[in-house]
């Protein structure tokens, strides 16, 4: 790795002798590298030896054996679900792709003043803040069999049993997904938009763009980091959860994260590790692609 | 300034329709959880009443709420010191571009993007493997670490980008000694982005469920106390506790940021003038 490609430029004065300056910096990350081995490259190592591991049905024994992605593989189960977590994925990823680019662009673009413009922006982020667990329980009274979407369209007259599907399906799984997961898309977005020099804008107008060539043209390819940024985020983290689809769906649905879950719950570990690995691999080889489009070092 | 294009009036109608879809579900919990003791968990309302707030205090046959509640709070103060120590010193430390630093930063990324669940499984395998007893505070609260530190620590990357050396040269010719340089210039410049490292630390491991699953052992944090419930109580006294914590969160928030802007404030009414009549 060259000096060039660090995320952070050389912006402290050097006046030490360069060994040192690795000494401390060694000193200094040494927390955060402690961290990080412990409690995430531990358990990766972890996952991947335990998914060679045996287990009968009440525990578990070393081994290494290739049986757990044998029948990983072997399963139509495990292709379906795989098939449903991209399913998920790529819809929540349109939808927050939309709304958030929308919303972004609104704030960046539409609204005139800075403190507008924070106040708005901190609208959008505070849910970030609260529990994913909790909004997720406040749509049932929007969704449930006599829930306000289902009473509103009855006394419409716009159907006239109530709909089932509205709770405990794809559909509000998907409805959550986007809920919970739109301002990972409308923060990195709306921080590259504010970026734009804003006489790039008026200098398509002045060629004479309609807003439409401006937006196309001009903010849309300006704005991809932000939109490669949020959707890493929103890809990777729909394609791990487990959470979500086991509550929104009732449990009907799967995808890769309830299949861990599961197995989790049977005590069939290394079965679960290595469904972990798969998914681990499938959500890194998805990143890969997408980090070809973005560099996220110097978004930041 | 120029009338608005119509363009406007759309995008803001579609952007109030957003943050209704964003709050709406939120603020209906918190209608409901004032539902009359024969109320369900829809509308429509059957009376008003406090019935199932009171609930939440008094009987504790919903569950360990206050016991959980309070290891949250205590788990993300934890969490929250910790990550602002971790990430102030990382951010020094990927300052010195030290060899090595590559490596770390694409683990960071890893431990933002990693699915929860490979966190939770391995930290509760590793755990389990050495004989030891999951608990909140040692690997829940190492589970919940790697969730807020990259949070904590791209933010200090955005910092120290924009951070202008030559506050530090200046103390460095003045006699100040390294660490008086970070006590005395760099931290205070930083000040207020701290405050959001601490902002993300807290709330983020306040309300974090699925890195905690597995790693928490017998004693529930709040959001696993209340996910348990979503499978046995069925009454409104689930909005109760829902409004309760979002307005914790809110209250939390809400003191984050009003110290951010006194921060500012104070910053900008007593700050020096020094370099402003050169431009």
């Amino acid at each position: 790795m060259t000096d060039q490609t660090l995320p952070i430029p050389a912006s402290e004065p050097a006046r030490r002798k360069p060994a040192s300056r690795h000494v401390i910096g060694w000193l200094q990350a040494a927390p955060l590298a402690l961290v990080l081995a412990v409690f995430l490259v531990a358990p990766i190592v972890m996952i991947v030896v335990v998914s060679f591991w045996g287990a009968t049905e009440f525990s578990i024994y070393p081994a290494f054996q290739f049986d757990n992605y044998a029948f990983l593989f072997g399963s139509d189960v495990t292709y379906r679900v795989f098939a449903n977590t991209f399913k998920y994925a790529l819809i929540t990823w349109i939808f927050t792709l939309l709304i958030g680019f929308t919303v972004a662009y609104f704030l960046a673009f539409h609204v005139r003043s800075l403190t507008w413009q924070i106040a708005l922006f901190l609208l959008c982020t505070i849910p970030f803040w609260t529990s994913n667990i909790i909004r997720m329980i406040s749509w049932i009274p929007f969704l449930g069999r006599e829930g306000l979407a289902n009473s509103t369209l009855l006394s419409w007259g716009v159907i006239d049993a109530p709909l089932e599907w509205l709770l405990f399906s794809d559909f509000s799984v998907i409805l959550a997904f986007v809920h919970l997961y739109t301002l990972f898309m409308v923060v990195p977005i709306f921080n590259t938009m504010m970026r734009i020099d804003k006489s790039l804008i008026e200098a398509a107008a002045d060629a004479g763009a309609t807003g439409w060539q401006t937006l196309w043209h001009v903010i849309i390819p300006l704005t991809k980091p932000g939109i490669m940024i949020g959707t890493i985020f929103v890809v990777t983290l729909v394609m791990g959860d487990f959470i979500t689809v086991r509550f929104m769906s009732g449990s009907q649905s799967a995808n890769v994260g309830r299949m861990i879950q599961n197995d989790v719950g049977l005590l069939q570990y290394p079965s679960a590790a290595a469904t972990a690995v798969i998914l681990l691999i499938t959500v890194l080889l998805v990143i890969g692609i997408l980090l070809r489009f973005v560099d996220i070092r110097k978004e930041l | 300034m120029e009338p608005r294009p119509r363009s406007f009036y759309v995008l803001a109608t579609f952007f109030v329709l957003f943050l209704a879809f964003l709050y709406g579900p939120t603020i209906t919990i918190a209608i409901l959880s004032f539902q009359g003791p024969s109320g369900g968990l829809t509308f429509p309302m059957r009376g008003t009443s406090l019935h199932w707030f009171r609930d939440l205090f008094e009987q504790q046959a919903v569950g360990d709420i206050w016991g959980s509640f309070s290891r949250s709070l205590v788990l993300g103060l934890m969490v929250m010191v910790t990550t602002v120590v971790v990430s102030i010193m990382g951010g020094l430390a990927f300052r010195k571009r030290f060899a090595g630093s590559g490596v770390l930063f694409y683990l960071i990324i890893t431990s933002l993007v990693i699915p929860s669940i490979l966190v939770s499984l391995g930290v509760g395998l590793i755990w389990s493997q050495a004989g030891l007893n999951v608990h909140w505070s040692t690997s829940g609260f190492g589970a919940q670490l790697t969730w807020t530190l990259p949070f904590g620590l791209l933010i200090m990357f955005a910092v120290f980008n924009r951070f202008d050396p030559s506050f530090e040269e200046a103390a460095h010719d003045l006699g100040a000694s390294p660490w008086q340089t970070i006590r005395h210039v760099v931290l205070p410049i930083i000040a207020p982005s701290l405050i959001g490292v601490a902002l993300f630390g807290f709330t983020l491991s306040y309300d974090e469920f699925a890195r905690s699953l597995l790693t928490s052992g017998s004693y529930n944090t709040l959001p696993l106390e209340i996910f348990g419930m979503t499978t046995n109580v069925t009454t409104p006294v689930i909005f109760a506790l829902g409004t309760l914590t979002t307005l914790f969160s809110f209250i939390v928030i809400g003191i984050f940021l009003l110290i951010v802007w006194l921060t500012d404030r104070r910053r900008k009414r007593s700050g020096s003038d020094a370099g402003k009549g050169l431009v």
